[in-house]
Order: C-alpha cells, then structure tokens, then sequence
C-alpha cells in the first residue's frame, strides 16, 4: 500500500469525526423519556400501552381518514368506555398534557409532527374560554 | 441491384404509411375510455339544464329573506354562532385582506351578479344577503383541487375540505363562482375570540370555507346558523332531492332563487326574496 503512513490516520480521524456524537455523549443515548400518564382515568387506552406507543400515528391517520374523507364519525367503544374519533376529541381529553406526554418522547426522538398547527393543546383550547 | 432498391423503397414507404395511419385508425374505430369519460360528462352537463333528477342524499338550504330583512340581527347571530364553533378568526377591519369568511353578510348587487339591479325593491336593495358556500352538486373547487383536499362528500354532497392535504394553491378559490373560499393569509389564532376545544382552528397557508357543520350534523344537531335561527323559518336546512323533506316542501311553495346559477355548478343554497 502506497502512502500507508497517511491513510491509515487519515482513516482513523475520519471514523473519530463521524462517531464525535457518540463520544461526546459518554456512550449514552441520554435520559430516555418518560411521558407522564395521565391521572385519575385509570391505565386503559383505545388500544393497549405498546400498540399505541408503536402505532399512534398510523391509528390517528386512520382516524382522521375515516372522519374527514369518509364522513365516518362514529364513536370508538373500548371496554365500555366511548371516545370520539379525534386528537382533541379523544386523546387530548385524557392526556390533558401536551407538554408532560407528547413532547417527551417526540423531542427525545427529534420528531416535529405538524398536529398542533391546526389542533389546540388542551392548554390553548383553555386559553380562550367561551365567557358565557 | 436497381430492381432491389426500387422494392425496398417500396416496403419502406408502406410500412411508415401502416405504422403512422394504424394508431389513428385504431382512435377513429374504437371508444377510448377519455371518449366514455366525454359522453359521461355531456350527460351531467344536460342535467344542469333540468334533463335528469339528481339522485343521492343533496343537503341544501333555503334563506328566507323575508325574514332576514325584518330582523337583521339574526343574522349576526348566526354568524357568530358559525365562527364560535369552528373557530373562524374575526380580522380587524384594517386587516380586510386576510378576512376568513364562512358566512358573511354582502348586498343584493354582490350576491346576485347575474341577476338584474335595476328598481329594486328599496328593502332588498338595503338588505345584507347572508351568503355561504353553496355546496354545489357540480363544484368548480373539487375540480380544479389537485390534491383531492377539498372533495364532495358521498353520503351527504357536503363539499368538504381536508385541511391535512391542502397546499394552499388557491385554485379553488380560482374556481368558486361564489367566492366562498378564504386562504389564511396569516396565522388566524390570534384573531380567533373563543375556541371551541372540539374543533381545530386553521394553519397559515391552507384554504377554508363552511362545512355545512358536517360534525354537528353527525351528532344530529343542525347547522349552528341555523340553529341560530330556529324557529322563525329564516333558513331551512335538509336533504333537497328527498321530496318530503322540510326544504323540499319549502321549495315547492316558494319562488327561489340560486346565486349565479348560470356558472353550472347547481349550487344547493336558495333565496326567497
């Protein structure tokens, strides 16, 4: 190999540089989040805890599907318990926490869903209350 | 050799004559899907003249303005029943250009371009129109929408929109005969007065309108301007191919007229005036 004297160090700087983050970091991928359950409505959900955890996203797309583009806005009945089809309409009305739920995990994994352009958080929603 | 090459000349010539002629006599002679689609289409235009009845569940209005002019206010009533549920943000007037319009006053000359002006009566002529989206059963927007945001609903003809998908190319609002449509110029929270935590508000950059209050229809309630004005008749709210619906009985007894019928869109809201 011709000009092993320079490549070789030049390859193992390079790998250094790329794997900074990682150094950097302690070897830790820092604080994992924990979401604050919401209080008092006990530990049920539309689906159970790691279905939601995987497939949030997919379930609310469907939701927002079936309700604007099919006009299919029937209830959703889970061990007795009814929820209306939607962010503000379901899930928001447990998890009364933007901040403390879904921000934990999304900041963590640096996802920016667009949800809260248009939805209000139930802080928001709050904010401009109806006076009479 | 010259006997070859007069033959080859030949071959040659007919095949680019067979190859340039056999895609078009195959147009002449067969009926190209786009060719169905045209037919299809001349159908539904001889339907706007009053050929076929329309079929499917329709919802429509009519605005009795008999009864707008003897009380006014119910109009703002209704107007502001519609923006405190949807969360339609009221820009200052000096902010006019970013104005968001669901339902909206105008006069008589705005609401009817393609009717005539002259001598009105001095009650119409004074009077403020409330004008919506006229849900059309031919709309222009869902035509020109490239991104199926806005669409007309199966089950109800609400022409709908689906704020998820909508770019904010403005091209609905290009089509709309009716200029029912308002883009957010700006973001539209800091001018919302209340909100309505069921309902989400609007981003910047997407184009709104009436829903007819499809999510109030879906818990049975009316429309909230007509609820506004429940009771005195002023709007008649249902389905108006069903013959035995309340609008439908309205309609048979009454003199209506549409907003700029002659565009073809067969809008669904009706005026007595």
């Amino acid at each position: 190999m011709y000009n092993k004297g320079t490549i070789i160090p030049g390859l193992i700087i390079f790998v250094l540089i790329l794997t900074s983050p990682i150094w950097y970091n302690g070897l830790k991928a820092g604080d994992l989040p924990k979401p604050e359950a919401p209080m008092g409505v006990g530990k049920q959900c539309v689906l159970p805890v790691q279905e939601m955890r995987d497939t949030h996203m997919q379930l609310l797309n469907q939701w927002r599907d079936e309700v604007l583009r099919d006009d299919d806005r029937s209830t959703v009945v889970v061990n007795g318990k009814t929820y209306r089809k939607g962010l503000q309409m379901a899930c928001m009305q447990c998890h009364t926490d933007k901040e403390k739920f879904c921000d934990t995990c999304h900041e963590y994994a640096s996802v920016k869903p667009y949800c809260w352009d248009c939805h209000l958080t139930p802080k928001q929603a709050v904010s401009k209350k109806e006076t009479h | 050799m010259d006997n070859q090459r007069r033959k080859f000349l030949k071959i040659a010539g007919i095949s680019a004559l067979a190859g340039i002629g056999a895609p078009a006599l195959a147009k002449l002679t067969s009926t190209s899907a786009f060719a169905a689609a045209q037919e299809g289409h001349t159908a539904a235009a001889g339907a706007a003249h009053g050929a076929t009845e329309q079929s499917g569940i329709q919802l429509g209005m009519v605005i009795d303005m008999r009864k707008f002019i003897e009380k006014p206010e119910m109009l703002d009533r209704a107007i502001a029943a519609c923006a405190r549920v949807h969360n339609v943000p009221e820009f200052p007037p000096e902010k006019k250009k970013s104005e968001i319009k669901w339902i909206w006053k105008t006069p008589f000359e705005n609401a009817f371009t393609d009717q005539s002006q002259a001598r009105l009566s001095t009650a119409v002529e004074h009077a403020q129109f409330p004008v919506l989206c006229n849900h059309c059963a031919e709309p222009a927007c869902v035509k020109v929408c490239p991104t199926k945001a806005t669409f007309k609903q199966k089950d109800n003809g609400i022409v709908a929109m689906d704020y998820h998908r909508c770019i904010g190319c403005r091209f609905c609002m290009a089509g709309c005969p009716y200029g029912a449509r308002s883009f957010n110029w700006e973001d539209p929270r800091p001018y919302v007065k209340t909100y309505n935590p069921d309902f989400p508000t609007r981003m910047r950059g997407v184009v709104e309108k009436c829903n007819f209050c499809g999510e109030r229809l879906a818990l049975g309630l009316k429309p909230a301007c007509v609820e506004a004005c429940e009771g005195s008749g002023a709007m008649v709210f249902g389905d108006i191919n069903d013959e035995k619906s309340e609008v439908r009985q309205v309609l048979a007894k009454e003199f209506t007229i549409q907003r700029n019928a002659s565009a073809g869109t067969k809008p669904s809201v009706f005026y007595i005036v």
